[in-house]
């Protein structure tokens, strides 16, 4: 309840004064993060064309179980797990929490998928309003976890890299490895441009000047912060178009050209 | 000289409407130019609350086509004249008269937050010596000129009403102020987590895009303090490293 007099009545939904195109964001945002999760949930489910070479889509990656003559962290995938669960499932939910709980898409998708709201100033559908104080979202403040993950997943992908310039035991660079390693730059940029990263290293402080090393690496994560946003989109295509590339290689719709 | 149309809500508590004026503009004028040359010449009783012109006092703030902005920091140049420009007052807070709103509740939740505590002084002088790199995040947000266009777009505030327990971005600022002060010695976060209820904050950034003094509102100050809660309630290994002797 509100202790304050506010006479002027509440919006309905959508309602709002704003002569701008002011869903056209919510929209590119819903329809940007629904075409990823319907790609990269579908490419998932396949559990195969995941590589080429010695490429290997981010999607499967890390290849914890793999099939015969794959090369996979583990072997086979054990006999327990049923037939239809993927390499890509038993990891994906990884990168995938990072993403969730990241600062950036949080604030994004409440107003693209939850209209929570649907833009500033624009009218809500509901009148209950819990934010990130109780559960559910209150769970939102495990990003750091889900952050330790996602660098761990940098090295690995870093590993993929380097396997995809190995070209039958000779050294190469294909399209591939590029695709591969400019996967690995821009995941790279949004983790490391991390909200969380950011307090971590330095913004835990309040004095960060006699913590020189503290110091630059705070620097440093907030000159990136600036730009998280478009590490967040761009990075998040790269992996669909790299797990897009190697599918294709794989199944001989595309020709993986050598340019070394 | 050309002619534009204003469409300024007029009433009071009791009731309003929107009424439309015109009148000539020319190269330069902002909203608040328009709103005086209306007030001159055909609306004598019109309440608009407005101090510096500058953009430094915070007093004129209003929504214009429905975006909270500083009257006085709006040209006219920046809006569509090919139709009414609507200017109404911030609808977060009680009305007053027309454009004017009562925003006393700011005030009070001002005074319900803990004041800087300093160390002991670093001189004898009773003065402290502190670097210019440890200030400059605390000196973001002393650029404050309390328009209260922050707290007005707030949708916790705006749609949900939750002035009982929200301090809004305004008070959080003013908090991360206080709190990444490298001389101040007090504990603000547990309030922050209860009192405060910084969780409420869903990140929709609408606060920084009002800004007028651009403070990276949310990025700076609201998710560095989210964060702070996170270290002190949400977080058992930041307890375990506490426990071995970490300082702020």
């Amino acid at each position: 309840m509100s202790s304050i007099d506010v006479p002027v009545e509440r919006g309905r939904f959508g309602q709002t004064a704003r002569r701008d195109a002011w869903w056209l964001y919510p929209l590119l945002t819903f329809l940007g993060l629904a075409g990823f999760l319907a790609y990269s949930g579908w490419a998932g489910f396949q559990g195969n064309h995941y590589t080429y070479g010695g490429y290997l889509s981010p999607v499967y990656s890390p290849l914890i179980f793999g099939h015969p003559g794959e090369d996979s962290w583990f072997g086979a995938m054990p006999a327990f797990i049923p037939s239809f669960v993927t390499v890509a499932m038993l990891v994906l939910w990884m990168p995938g929490g990072f993403r969730i709980t990241c600062y950036y898409y949080r604030g994004a998708y409440y107003k693209a998928f939850w209209a929570d709201p649907p833009n500033c100033t624009v009218g809500e559908p509901r009148k209950k309003y819990l934010g990130e104080r109780y559960f559910p979202l209150i769970v939102q403040n495990i990003h750091r976890y889900f952050l330790y993950l996602a660098l761990l997943f940098l090295v690995s992908l870093s590993y993929d890299v380097w396997k995809a310039l190995w070209f039958d035991g000779k050294f190469g660079i294909g399209v591939g490895t590029l695709v591969l390693l400019v996967n690995v730059i821009l995941l790279g940029s949004y983790t490391l441009s991390c909200h969380s990263l950011r307090h971590l290293v330095g913004g835990i402080f309040d004095v960060l000047s006699r913590r020189p090393v503290r110091k630059k690496m705070y620097d440093c994560v907030s000159c990136m912060n600036r730009h998280h946003m478009l590490f967040a989109w761009m990075s998040l295509f790269w992996v669909a178009f790299s797990d897009l590339y190697v599918r294709m290689c794989s199944m001989g719709i595309w020709t993986d050209w050598r340019i070394l | 000289m050309s002619t534009a149309t204003f469409r300024i809500w007029r009433g009071d508590k009791s009731g309003g409407r929107f009424r439309d004026y015109a009148t000539e503009i020319s190269e330069g004028m902002v909203v608040l130019d328009a709103v005086h040359h209306i007030q001159a010449e055909h609306a004598n009783d019109l309440a608009v609350r407005w101090n510096c012109k500058a953009g430094k006092c915070g007093s004129c703030s209003a929504e214009i086509n429905g975006m909270p902005k500083l009257m006085c920091m709006t040209r006219l140049n920046t809006l569509p004249l090919d139709q009414p420009i609507t200017v109404e007052p911030m609808k977060t807070f009680p009305l007053i008269k027309d454009l004017v709103t009562d925003v006393s509740w700011n005030f009070k939740v001002k005074m319900g937050i803990k004041k800087l505590k300093p160390r002991k002084p670093d001189a004898a002088d009773g003065t402290w010596r502190m670097d210019q790199a440890d200030i400059d995040r605390p000196q973001e947000f002393r650029k404050c000129i309390e328009c209260f266009l922050c707290q007005d777009v707030c949708h916790v505030l705006r749609d949900h009403q939750l002035f009982d327990e929200f301090i809004g971005p305004r008070f959080l600022i003013y908090t991360a102020a206080l709190e990444m002060n490298p001389i101040d010695t007090d504990d603000r976060v547990p309030d922050l987590r209860r009192k405060d209820g910084i969780g409420y904050c869903n990140i929709t950034k609408c606060c920084t895009k009002v800004c007028p003094e651009n403070i990276t509102i949310t990025d700076n100050a609201i998710i560095p303090l989210k964060e702070r809660v996170v270290d002190r309630y949400f977080d058992p290994l930041a307890k375990l490293f506490r426990a071995f002797g970490a300082d702020k």
